[in-house]
C-alpha cells in the first residue's frame, strides 16, 4: 500500500458525506406508510364504535402517521450517507441512534447488491459488504442508484483482488 | 477397516479398496466413515434411553405389573431396532472425499446435501474423542472454517489413524498453498516432512494435579443442586413422586420435627453452620470434579503447526491454532483468585472452539507463566509507560446518574407504600452505586502501543483484552441521542471471532483512535493475514 490511502483516511472530513439517492424518500415514505395503514385502521374502526369522544383516537394517530410518513423519512434520508474513499467505504446513519461505520476494502470477505420489489420500481439497490468480525458482519447502504451500487460493488471487487494478488 | 488404517494421506486421495466393497450408490474415491460409527451412534442412544428405561423398569417392578412388561420389551426393541436401522442409513449415505482442491461431504437419507470446503478456507481441523467413541477407538474431526457454530463440516466417525491421516493431508494442502502465496506465512515455513512435527514440541504450560486442584476450589460452583433438581424432576414424572409437594415436606418434617425441637438453640446454630459446610463442601467437590474433568493434563504445546493444546479427563480435546490466526487475546480473572495473582488466558481465534466462544490457553496461571505465552503469539503484554486514556467524565456522570436514578425513581413507590425504614434499601443502594461506577472508573481504560490496541475493565475482576490493530475488520462510532449530546461514543471494533467494544470515549478520541486503526489496517490486506 502507498501513503496515500493513509493520508485519506486521515483527512475525511466529517461533513464530507454523499448523501443517497432523492427516491430513497420515497421509498421510505411508502414503508412508513405500510407500518401506518393498520394503526389507521384500527383508529378509524375505534372511532366508528362510538365508545370515545370523536377524534380522541383518530386524531392522535393520524397526526402521528402523517409526520411518520412526511416528516420522519426525510429527516431519516438526510441522516444518512456515505464515503466511497480509495480504499475505504464509510456509512453513516441514524437520527437518535447515530452510527458512523468504515470497512476498509482490504477487509471485505465478499459483496451483495440486493433489490427488493419497490427498490426496482424507484430503480434503488441496496450494496452490503461483508467482513469477517463478528460486530459489523454485514454493513449496509441502502438507497444507491442501482447502476452505481454495481460501479460500486465492481470497483471493491477491483480492489480487493488487486491487493489480493 | 484394517486397509483404511493403512492408507497414507496420498492414498487416501484416490483409495478405492473401501468403496469397491461397498459399491453400489458412491460415485468414484468417495469414502465412507467407520463402519463402527453407526454402532457408536446407536449405543449413545441406548446410552441416553438408559436412564428412562431403567426408572421405567424400576415402577413396572415395584408396581408388580409384570404383565406390562410383554407389552413393553417388543415396543423397546422396536425403538431400539428403528434407531439403529436409521444411524445405519445415515452412515450408508454419507461419503466424502478428500479431492484435489477440496473436501467434498455427501449426506442425507431421503434429502440429500453436498458440501464442499476448498483447502485454503479450512483454517483448522481438530480431533475430537467423546466417551463412547473413544471405547471404540474413533476420532470425530471437526473443520474449521470461520463459518462458525453449526455452518461447520463434521466428519463423525473415523479411525484415529484415518482422522490423523486425514488432518495431516489437509495441513498440507495448506501450507503448500500458503508456501506458494509467497511468504506471508514466515512462521510456517518449516513443513513437516517427516509426517508428524511433535517431536520439536515445545511445551508452554501444563497443570500438574497440585496446580488443577487449587484451580478447582476457585471453581466453586453449586450446579449440582440444578442437577439435583433436575433429577428431582425426573424422578416426579416417573416415579409419581412429587419433588414440589409441601404434603411430602410436612410428613417427612413432622418424623423429625420432635427430634429438632428437642436439641435447643445451641445444636440449632451448630446445624445452620453444618448445613453452611456441606454446602461449601458440595460447592467445592462439584468445582474440583468439573475442573479434574474438562482440565485432566492439560498442556499446550508450541508446534511448527503453532499452539497445540490437550485436555480433558474423559473427552480429551486436541485443537490446533496457527500462531497467525490469533485475533486477539483475552486476559481475565475472578474476584477471588485475583486476589492471588492467577489469570486466565484465552486466545481470540478465526476458528472458534466447540461449544466455546475462545480458545482457553492458560485457565490458571501466575502472570510470568502467561507472558510468553503472549508474547509467542506475537502480542506484547501491555508495557509501563503507555499512554492509558479513560472514559470521558461526562460519560461517567451520565452513566452514574441513569443508574442510581433508577434506585431514586424505584425509592419514590417504596416511601410512598413501604414502612419508613425501606426508603433507605434503594437510597442506599443508588449511592452505592454511585460510589462503586465512581470508583470503578479509574480501572477502565484503554491505550494504543505500537501496534496493538489494549483495553482494560473491570474493578474487582480486571480483564485485559489486547488486539493487534492490523487484524481488525471494520471501525464503528456509535452514539446514542445522550452521547451525541454530550460529544462522547463508543467504538465498535471488527474482530474476527470476537468482539471489541470501548464505551464512553470522548467523541475526538473516538475519532483518533479510527484514524489510528484505519491506517494499521491499510497496509495489509485481510488474505495476507490469514
Amino acid at each position: 500500500m502507498d501513503n496515500d490511502a493513509v493520508t485519506t483516511n486521515g483527512s475525511i472530513a466529517e461533513d464530507a458525506l454523499t448523501s443517497l439517492h432523492p427516491n430513497h424518500v420515497k421509498l421510505l415514505r411508502i414503508q412508513a406508510a405500510l407500518i401506518a395503514i393498520p394503526f389507521v385502521i384500527t383508529s378509524l374502526v375505534l372511532e366508528g364504535t362510538d365508545l370515545v369522544p370523536p377524534g380522541l383516537i383518530f386524531g392522535p394517530v393520524a397526526l402521528i402517521a402523517l409526520l411518520a410518513i412526511v416528516r420522519v423519512p426525510l429527516r431519516r434520508h438526510h441522516a444518512r450517507g456515505y464515503v466511497m474513499g480509495a480504499d475505504l467505504l464509510r456509512v453513516v446513519r441514524g437520527i437518535l441512534f447515530r452510527s458512523d461505520s468504515v470497512v476498509p476494502f482490504g477487509r471485505v470477505q465478499h459483496i451483495d447488491v440486493n433489490q427488493g420489489p419497490l427498490e426496482r420500481y424507484y430503480g434503488l439497490a441496496t450494496l452490503t459488504l461483508y467482513t469477517a468480525g463478528t460486530h459489523n458482519a454485514s454493513v449496509h447502504l441502502p438507497g444507491l442508484e442501482q447502476g452505481l451500487a454495481r460501479a460500486m460493488r465492481e470497483e471493491i471487487r477491483a480492489h480487493i483482488r488487486q491487493e489480493t494478488l | 477397516m484394517s486397509e483404511a488404517n493403512q492408507e497414507t494421506p496420498a492414498s487416501a486421495v484416490a483409495s478405492v479398496p473401501v468403496t469397491a466393497r461397498h459399491g453400489a450408490a458412491m460415485p468414484a474415491g468417495h469414502r465412507r466413515t467407520n463402519p463402527l460409527s453407526f454402532a457408536v451412534n446407536g449405543v449413545s442412544q441406548l446410552a441416553r434411553m438408559a436412564v428412562p428405561l431403567a426408572i421405567g423398569a424400576v415402577t413396572i417392578f415395584d408396581k408388580g405389573e409384570m404383565g406390562k412388561l410383554l407389552l413393553i420389551i417388543p415396543m423397546v426393541v422396536a425403538v431400539l431396532g428403528v434407531n439403529f436401522f436409521i444411524a445405519w442409513l445415515r452412515w450408508l449415505r454419507l461419503t466424502y472425499v478428500a479431492g484435489a482442491s477440496d473436501i467434498r461431504v455427501e449426506s442425507g437419507i431421503l434429502s440429500r446435501a453436498a458440501r464442499s470446503v476448498p483447502y485454503e478456507r479450512i483454517q483448522d481441523v481438530s480431533l475430537e474423542q467423546k466417551l463412547i467413541p473413544r471405547l471404540f477407538g474413533l476420532v470425530e474431526l471437526r473443520f474449521e472454517t470461520g463459518a462458525g457454530g453449526k455452518d461447520e463440516l463434521k466428519l463423525a466417525y473415523l479411525s484415529r489413524e484415518e482422522g490423523e491421516a486425514l488432518r495431516r493431508l489437509v495441513r498440507a494442502r495448506r501450507t503448500g498453498e500458503a508456501v506458494a502465496d509467497a511468504g506471508g506465512e514466515a512462521t510456517n515455513a518449516t513443513t513437516d516432512d517427516a509426517g508428524d512435527a511433535d517431536e520439536q514440541a515445545q511445551l508452554l504450560f501444563a497443570m500438574d494435579r497440585r496446580r488443577l486442584t487449587t484451580f478447582g476450589f476457585f471453581e466453586f460452583s453449586l450446579a449440582v443442586f440444578a442437577v439435583l433438581g433436575g433429577a428431582a424432576q425426573y424422578a416426579e414424572t416417573f416415579m409419581g413422586i412429587e419433588a414440589w409437594d409441601p404434603d411430602l415436606w410436612q410428613q417427612v418434617f413432622a418424623l423429625q420435627e420432635q427430634w429438632i425441637l428437642g436439641l435447643g438453640p445451641m445444636a440449632q446454630v451448630f446445624a445452620v453452620i453444618a448445613a453452611l459446610v456441606v454446602l461449601a463442601f458440595t460447592g467445592s467437590a462439584t468445582g474440583m470434579v468439573r475442573t479434574y474433568l474438562r482440565d485432566w493434563g492439560f498442556r499446550l504445546e508450541r508446534t511448527s503447526r503453532g499452539f497445540r493444546r490437550r485436555r480433558g479427563l474423559l473427552t480429551r480435546t486436541d485443537v490446533v491454532m496457527p500462531l497467525h490466526r490469533v485475533q486477539a487475546v483475552n486476559i481475565s480473572t475472578g474476584i477471588v483468585r485475583g486476589r492471588f495473582g492467577w489469570k486466565s488466558l484465552a486466545f481470540v481465534s478465526l476458528a472458534q472452539d466447540s461449544g466455546s466462544s475462545n480458545h482457553v490457553v492458560a485457565p490458571f496461571a501466575k502472570n510470568e507463566e502467561l507472558e510468553p505465552i503472549i508474547r509467542i503469539a506475537g502480542f506484547a503484554p501491555p508495557a509501563e509507560g503507555l499512554d492509558w486514556h479513560r472514559t470521558s467524565t461526562r460519560y461517567r456522570f451520565d452513566s452514574i446518574a441513569l443508574k442510581s436514578g433508577a434506585w431514586l425513581l424505584a425509592a419514590i413507590p417504596v416511601a410512598i407504600f413501604a414502612p419508613a425504614p425501606f426508603v433507605l434499601i434503594p437510597l442506599v443502594l443508588a449511592v452505592g452505586s454511585a460510589a462503586a461506577n465512581f470508583y470503578a472508573w479509574r480501572f477502565r481504560r484503554h491505550a494504543l502501543d505500537g501496534s496493538q490496541i489494549v483495553s482494560v475493565r473491570g474493578l474487582l475482576a480486571p480483564s485485559v483484552q489486547i488486539a493487534q490493530r492490523v487484524k481488525l475488520q471494520s471501525v464503528e462510532i456509535a452514539q446514542g441521542p445522550i452521547a451525541r449530546r454530550r460529544r462522547y461514543a463508543t467504538l465498535h471494533l471488527g474482530l474476527a471471532g470476537g468482539t471489541f467494544t470501548i464505551r464512553g470515549i470522548a467523541l475526538e478520541r473516538a475519532r483518533e483512535l479510527k484514524d489510528a486503526v484505519l491506517a494499521s489496517i491499510a497496509e495489509r490486506d485481510f488474505s495476507a493475514l490469514t
